[in-house]
């Protein structure tokens, strides 16, 4: 198909599908194309006796090891933190665990705060209304009144506290530290369509009952019943560029592997925070040799990932065991920053279940609370069941040197450069990382726990990508403006996580949601004048 | 496909067994137990080309968990043991899959949360841009 549609989306996942059901209201021809497939929850690895060798398999998190015809291979040897991604319609939240917490209004304003890194050029106040849409949306269970964020509402009742969740709140409560219910994109109760949670666990593996708000099963739908048109198994090679410096479409290799052109009149890349800039990367022409909108050169660089550390206790007392939803509970108390505790900006603690059987045993033997041999049973059944753990997400800064290139040899099955990621952890992130590993241990030990050990830096953590192509006023600093236009090329827009200036030290996906929501209104609000 | 050797599979049951041997204590079969040893090897067979020929140290050392040539095979034996019905019931756990009957979560008491409904704001006041 060659006809020029309005809107030419690229990438089915959290913030395509955002965009998508907000722009079909202008009845514009709105095209997304997907590399992935419609995911069937009937296949869901919660739906079999095998859940827990399908998850380290084809629903493991790395797709590096998934190897499946939806992914791309992903260079990250030289990152301590390995990529973490899903290719299919709802992208990566069809494995998502849902935790849904908002930024804090201080972490837009890093450089004014605290003087670190930049100043983001919207603010918290900017996007309330399409956090407050996207909640609704997505379905988002949580309790009204945490004093760790200006007063909102809550559309579902927070998820059930649970022993684990009563365990740790005993722990923060004698230390006197803050802890709330998290704001969870998993129904509590039914809605919209949507049957509520049945504590299936291994949210990571897909979610079964639908609970979950993968995108697949909320924008998605109400989206195509408004005319947007998803077009799966779509592998997007190259955008390309007038050289007047428009994009004009993009070429990709369909579900049958032929190379095809899709053009457009508005590109929206929604890739995620490494296919997007691999995407730009990719698509070199005379009038952007190193790569589309990278006058800045700063298309790649800044990587932020959010160094993660898992810490878990284990009781003497029963706890829920994998059952119930991944993260239901969070602390914001060591988030805002605290020159006193040797790094700036801060982190969250979110309370992490405990794991299945086989994976409890894999955990222990790796961690040596499980051994093998006679003892084998014994040391299994001290923690199968008696383990809670926290993770905490710490604020990674932007630097240049950490960024996604092109491989010059790896390429995906149909010829297309990899993206390589070069990332190191800063003295900032490991500073913030000891004291999350100390307090967290803190917090398990008060509510009980006889053995804390920890897992640091998580390697398997890469699930966050920002930074990669970066929002701002100066278009010698940034990739887009202040509403997700490209500063080079006037009808290409970005709206995943590589947008962001800065990376707070919470999960980013409902601000990711809600900044999609926002650029679609302004795009919607400038229709008249929208490439001027 | 390379298949794993008798000889292979000699080796391989020894060493499940010595992994997690049986538990009258617990009423548990070992991993060397043979349905759960078929299941094992089916689990292993992709990686036979791999992993075949097995060595014979393997046949009769202790097994060490952090050798990470034992890495895949002690995955599998994990894997295989902890979804057969007897260990799992013996566990605690119904041997049936997650979905679609689910599990309870107990409310929990909520007055948990008064303390910290009580406490001062926490977030910073950022202005507007
Ligand atoms: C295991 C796991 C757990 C997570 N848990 C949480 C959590 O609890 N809370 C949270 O906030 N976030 C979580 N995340 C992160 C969250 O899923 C992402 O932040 C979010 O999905 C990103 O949205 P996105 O739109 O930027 O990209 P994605 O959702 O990744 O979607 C990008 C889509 O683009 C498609 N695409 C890419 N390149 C091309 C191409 N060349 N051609 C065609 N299509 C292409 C991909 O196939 C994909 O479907 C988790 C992620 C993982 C993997």
């Amino acid at each position: 198909m060659s006809d020029t549609v309005d809107v030419l989306i690229i990438g089915a996942g959290a913030s395509g599908a955002a965009a998508a059901w907000s722009l079909a209201e202008t009845r514009m021809r709105i095209v997304c194309l997907e590399q992935g497939d419609w995911p069937r929850s009937d296949r869901y690895a919660s739906t079999t006796r095998d859940w827990e060798a399908r998850r380290m398999g084809e629903f493991a998190y790395s797709p590096n090891t998934r190897r499946a015809a939806a992914d791309y291979p992903v260079n990250d040897d030289d990152s301590p933190i390995k990529i973490a991604n899903y290719n299919a319609v709802g992208g990566a939240t069809v494995l998502f665990t849902a935790h849904f917490p908002r930024f804090h209004p201080s972490d837009f304003r890093v450089r004014s705060l605290d003087g670190v890194a930049d100043d983001w050029p919207i603010d918290y106040q900017t996007l309330e209304p399409f956090y407050a849409e996207n909640d609704r949306m997505m379905g988002v269970s949580g309790l009204a009144g945490d004093p760790a964020y200006p007063p909102k509402t809550c559309v579902l009742p927070p998820l059930a506290l649970g022993r684990s969740g009563e365990t740790l709140a005993r722990g923060f409560n004698a230390l006197g530290w803050h802890w709330w219910p998290s704001d969870n994109a998993t129904a509590s109760r039914d809605y919209e369509g949507r049957a509520r949670c049945i504590n299936l666990g291994n949210c990571g593996g897909g979610c079964a009952q639908g609970a979950k708000a993968s995108t697949d099963i909320t924008y998605w739908p109400a989206a195509v019943r408004a005319g947007v048109e998803v077009r799966t198994g779509c592998r997007v090679s190259e955008i390309r560029c007038s050289d007047a410096g428009r994009a004009t479409g993009a070429v990709y290799f369909d579900a049958d592997g032929v190379e095809r052109f899709q053009a457009a009149e508005v590109v929206i890349l929604a890739a995620n925070g490494v296919g997007t800039p691999r995407l730009l990367l990719n698509s070199v022409s005379r009038a952007f040799p190193d790569g589309l909108a990278n006058s800045s050169g700063l298309v790649g660089r800044n990587l932020m990932f959010h160094p993660c550390a898992v810490i878990t206790g284990v009781f003497d007392a029963p706890q829920d065991g994998q059952r119930g939803p991944d993260n239901w509970l969070w602390s914001h108390e060591f988030y805002e920053t605290d020159p006193a505790r040797g790094f700036v900006r801060g982190y969250i603690l979110e309370a992490n279940r405990g794991a299945g059987p086989a994976q409890s045993a894999l955990a222990g033997l790796s961690s040596g609370q499980v051994t093998l041999g006679a003892d084998h049973h014994a040391s299994l059944r001290r923690v199968f069941d008696h383990t809670v753990g926290l993770v905490a997400i710490t604020e990674d800064l932007p630097e240049e040197h950490n960024r996604v290139t092109l491989d010059p040899v790896l390429t995906d099955a149909h010829g297309v450069p990899a993206p390589k990621i070069t990332y190191r952890i800063s003295d900032n992130s490991r500073r913030m990382l000891d004291h999350a590993v100390a307090r967290a241990g803190e917090a398990l030990r008060a509510a009980g726990a006889h053995t804390v050990r920890d897992v640091t830096p998580l390697a398997t953590g890469g699930w966050h990508l920002m930074g990669t192509a970066r929002m701002g006023n100066d278009p010698a600093r940034s990739v887009v403006n202040a509403w997700g236009r490209s500063h080079d090329v006037k009808n290409l827009f970005i709206i995943d996580g590589s947008v962001f200036v800065t990376s707070a030290g919470v999960n980013p996906t409902c601000t990711i949601q809600a900044l999609a929501l926002y650029v679609a209104d302004q795009i919607k609000a400038r229709l008249a004048s929208l490439f001027d | 496909m390379t298949a794993f050797t008798d000889r292979d599979l000699d080796i391989l049951r020894r060493l499940a067994g010595r992994m997690i041997p049986a538990s009258a204590e617990y009423g548990v079969p070992g991993a060397d137990d043979e349905a759960i040893f078929a299941d094992i090897v089916r689990t292993l067979a992709p990686a036979a080309g791999t992993l075949s020929p097995l060595p014979a140290r393997l046949a009769d050392a202790e097994p060490d968990a952090a050798d990470p040539a034992l890495r895949p095979i002690l995955t599998a034996v994990m894997l295989c043991y902890y979804r057969d019905d007897r260990v799992l019931v013996s566990l605690g756990v119904e041997p049936r899959p997650p979905f679609p009957k689910g599990f309870e979560v107990e409310e929990g008491d909520w007055s948990l949360l008064d303390p910290v409904r009580a406490r001062p704001r926490l977030w910073r006041d950022a202005g507007r841009m």
